[in-house]
């Protein structure tokens, strides 16, 4: 009996091989979406108020404290819940928030902001001045023990009321850029625990969480701007670690939208049911190397991996070829520092990479680990190309893939790696948000790069009044980074955005997040 | 039932020895490097260049199932063979002497059965890190209760019986009733629980890789390919069917195998 079973077994999964073998339609013709760059052409339907929806992320929250989480894919969910004196928009520009206007000093050392009268915090509370003061200083570490929680804060002086609606922020030293950071959440003072109590002045609301699942979001009624009120009345971030599994989700109907999937994946969906936008991922996607472990400490060793890879073929093959290739630590979207030239600098040049590591006295090459985070498979695949490049300079690459918060803790906060494969965002619409991190004292300096010029240069571009004078040194600091090869610099990611067609209304920035305020659903 | 052909067994045996025959051949010869990759040959359906097709890196698949079936199988034998090994050892000195090193071996046996085995080997694997070697060696501890206690069984059923007994007393030495008079009458059943365990290893690797916390990429392995392959699969189901199918005709054969021997046994 027991043979006979086997045997059934047997042809049961032969047929079923088959029947799946057949169901290869002719869907690969490489039918291309109608792909929407911006929102400008969006579906003619009317938004209505109401309604909810579920977005796929793909990791849990690392704090919903906004001034200690430093995960950009925890900034881009708490965008809509706090807000600074300032925000950013769409374009790129600073419109105000909180505050109501803001000028800034000749010298650039004060500035000063009108607040708005009747911005509520979720708990109900009026944002005073005090609550401005105290957020700032707050984050310079002033109010907490000394050391800032958000390091560009450290050159803030004090913070000064001179009357109910107005603060001053002085500075230590000129500074023109520093209304960048001003996009910091104001938070209330006599809430303690923001973490377990998130509380904004955000169009949205934090509702509840549940960590590795869910993190849900109401409407705030009573937003300060009526007039852009979030259009839906609830939002739930669901964490999906797994990003096949996200877009089963959005085929099964329980997710609606996912932002940062790739073309791959989007692939699959139903050209009918999802509107797919696509805009840059604004990461400077890298093998980052930690500049202080062996052999990545030579800067040969790191220029010879630099003429080793091949980034074209590897957004050819790897982000289906949609991507732009970087060379230092910007990108396309910050158009006044990005500078195309460098994307050049590092041509795919074999002999000249093995010779580079000979000289280095490793004729034979090295092994090495890249470490990459399981959960982004965007950087698994570039890691595995990567592994396939550097065979040809005789380099033994393996990977490992860690999850998420593995990824934060060994790699990002304790250093502890010798290469990973990962994108960096711009928290702020700054160059320096970009290219401060790699300044030797900076706390989340992760790849342990040092460069005393580098360091004397920030110096300059951080006091230098004009702005062109200010471009021009961060100008020199990309190209010092592509010189000193601190990263093996690949990409601006392409990323997509599936949005379930009965909403509308996604934008892109030019910083890592998601307006949720802006989607609403369309009427039938 | 004395002349009929033992066809489990020998269907087992021989998709299990040409499967053998593709492993040992991908060791030496592949038609495409299995790792390179080629942006200009993604995705491509199955054909005489490809006999299985292109995966999303462009990688030939059926060098890359050749080295998958490779690595399932070092895998697979590396971890029966030591489990098989450990838990063997176990058994022999526990059922043959029984007493209190019977008691404390089998107390930590019951502990490790109570856990459900996929379970217990994730917990090795995060506590000792992914990769090839850790997958072996926590599917080994997790087959080792099994075959201590097959082997026990075995040896408490004849430790009593005269054959030993005068072997006893004619002053045999212990280590020599275990290895040369017991053990042989454990073999048949040790054989049949390693095939069977050869079929778990095998399913149990794939599950892992498939999870992504066994066999690393790129290495090819038949549970990675299956995984990434996922997103793919309306597109170009090909890049899942062949190592699926690899893995099915693997589990399959080992378990017609161990079907067979259990046979042969009660004949």
């Amino acid at each position: 009996m027991k043979r006979v079973k086997s045997v059934y077994l047997l042809l049961f999964a032969l047929t079923l091989i088959l029947v799946l073998g057949s169901c290869r339609g002719e869907k690969e013709e490489g039918k291309e979406s109608t792909l929407k760059n911006q929102s400008s052409q969006e579906t003619n339907a009317e938004p209505t108020i109401g309604g909810s929806i579920v977005v796929g992320i793909s990791q849990d929250l690392d704090s919903l404290d906004p001034h200690k989480s430093v995960a950009a894919g925890t900034k881009e969910v708490l965008f809509n819940v706090y807000e600074g004196l300032v925000k950013p928009d769409s374009s790129g520009n600073y419109i105000d928030a909180v505050a109501k206007s803001h000028t800034i000093s000749e010298d650039g050392k004060t500035y000063t902001f009108q607040l708005r009268e009747g911005v509520k915090f979720h708990n109900g509370a009026e944002v005073t001045a005090e609550d401005v003061k105290y957020s700032i200083e707050r984050c310079a570490g002033i109010t907490e023990g000394g050391t800032p929680l958000i390091s560009a804060f450290s050159i803030v002086d004090c913070v000064e009321i001179p009357d109910e609606h107005t603060v001053e922020i002085h500075l230590k030293k000129a500074d023109t850029e520093f209304l960048a950071y001003l996009i910091v959440g104001i938070v209330p003072k006599d809430v303690k625990d923001y973490n377990k109590n998130p509380v904004g002045t955000g169009p949205f609301m934090y509702d509840s969480r549940s960590p590795l699942d869910y993190v849900k979001l109401k409407k705030f009624d009573d937003y300060w701007d009526q007039e852009h009120k979030a259009y839906l009345d609830e939002v739930t971030f669901k964490i999906v670690a797994d990003n096949s599994a996200l877009v089963n989700g959005l085929k099964g109907g329980f997710i609606q939208m996912a932002a940062r999937i790739s073309p791959n994946e989007t692939a699959d969906l139903d050209k009918e049911k999802f509107t797919i936008y696509e805009g840059g991922s604004n990461l400077v996607q890298a093998l980052y190397l930690n500049n202080a472990v062996k052999p990545f400490d030579d800067i040969r060793v790191r220029q010879a991996l630099c003429y080793a890879v091949d980034r074209q073929a590897i957004i050819d093959i790897a982000s289906n070829g949609k991507g732009t290739v970087i060379g230092s630590s910007m990108f396309p979207a910050f158009k006044k520092y990005y500078m195309p030239e460098l994307s050049t600098y590092y041509k795919q040049d074999i002999q000249k990479a093995k010779a580079l590591l000979k000289e280095a006295g490793y004729p034979n090459g090295f092994d090495m680990t890249i470490t990459a985070p399981s959960n982004y498979q965007k950087h698994v695949d570039v890691a595995q190309v990567l592994v396939e490049q550097l065979k040809q300079i005789g380099v033994r690459a393996k990977i490992e893939l860690v999850e998420w918060d593995s990824w934060l803790n060994d790699v990002y906060a304790n250093r502890e790696y010798q290469s990973t494969v990962v994108g960096v965002d711009a928290a702020y619409l700054s160059a320096r948000a970009l290219l401060e991190r790699f300044t030797s004292e900076y706390s989340r300096n992760f790849i342990n790069y040092s460069n005393p010029k580098y360091d004397a240069l920030y110096e300059k571009a951080n006091h230098s009044i004009s702005d062109e004078e200010q471009i021009k040194y961060y100008k020199e600091m990309q190209t010092l980074l592509t010189k000193d090869a601190a990263n093996v610099y690949i990409q601006d990611l392409k990323d997509q955005v599936a949005l379930d067609s009965r909403y509308g209304g996604y934008e892109f920035y030019p910083l890592y997040v998601q307006d949720m305020a802006k989607i609403y659903k369309v009427t039938q | 039932m004395k002349n009929r052909k033992n066809y489990s067994l020998i269907i087992g045996i021989t998709i299990v020895s040409i499967l053998f025959l593709l492993f040992l051949m991908g060791i030496f010869y592949t038609p495409y490097d299995p790792d390179a990759m080629n942006g200009s040959e993604k995705m491509l359906a199955p054909s005489i260049q490809h006999l299985f097709g292109t995966d999303q890196f462009g990688r030939d698949i059926f060098s890359r199932v050749l080295k998958g079936i490779g690595t399932t199988f070092l895998i697979a034998i590396s971890t029966v063979c030591l489990g098989a090994g450990i838990g063997v050892l176990i058994g022999v000195l526990t059922g043959y002497f029984g007493g209190w090193l019977d008691e404390v071996l089998m107390r930590v046996n019951d502990a490790i059965v109570a856990f459900p085995s996929i379970l217990l080997a994730l917990i090795f694997i995060s506590v000792l890190g992914a990769g090839k070697n850790n997958v072996v060696l926590a599917l080994a501890i997790v087959f080792i209760p099994s075959f201590a206690r097959m082997t026990r069984s075995e040896f408490l059923a004849n430790r009593d019986m005269d054959y030993v007994k005068s072997a006893k007393l004619m002053g045999v030495s212990s280590l020599r009733i275990m290895l040369v008079h017991i053990l042989p009458n454990a073999i048949p059943t040790i054989l049949s629980m390693m095939a069977i365990g050869f079929n778990n290893a095998i399913l149990a690797e794939a599950g892992m890789s498939y999870l992504g916390i066994g066999v690393q990429p790129p290495e090819a392995s038949l549970g990675r390919m299956l995984s990434e392959s996922q997103i793919y699969l309306s597109r170009a189901p090909w890049i899942a069917i062949f190592p699926g199918l690899a893995i099915v005709l693997l589990a399959l054969s080992f378990s017609l195998i161990s079907e067979g021997l259990s046979k042969k046994g009660e004949r």
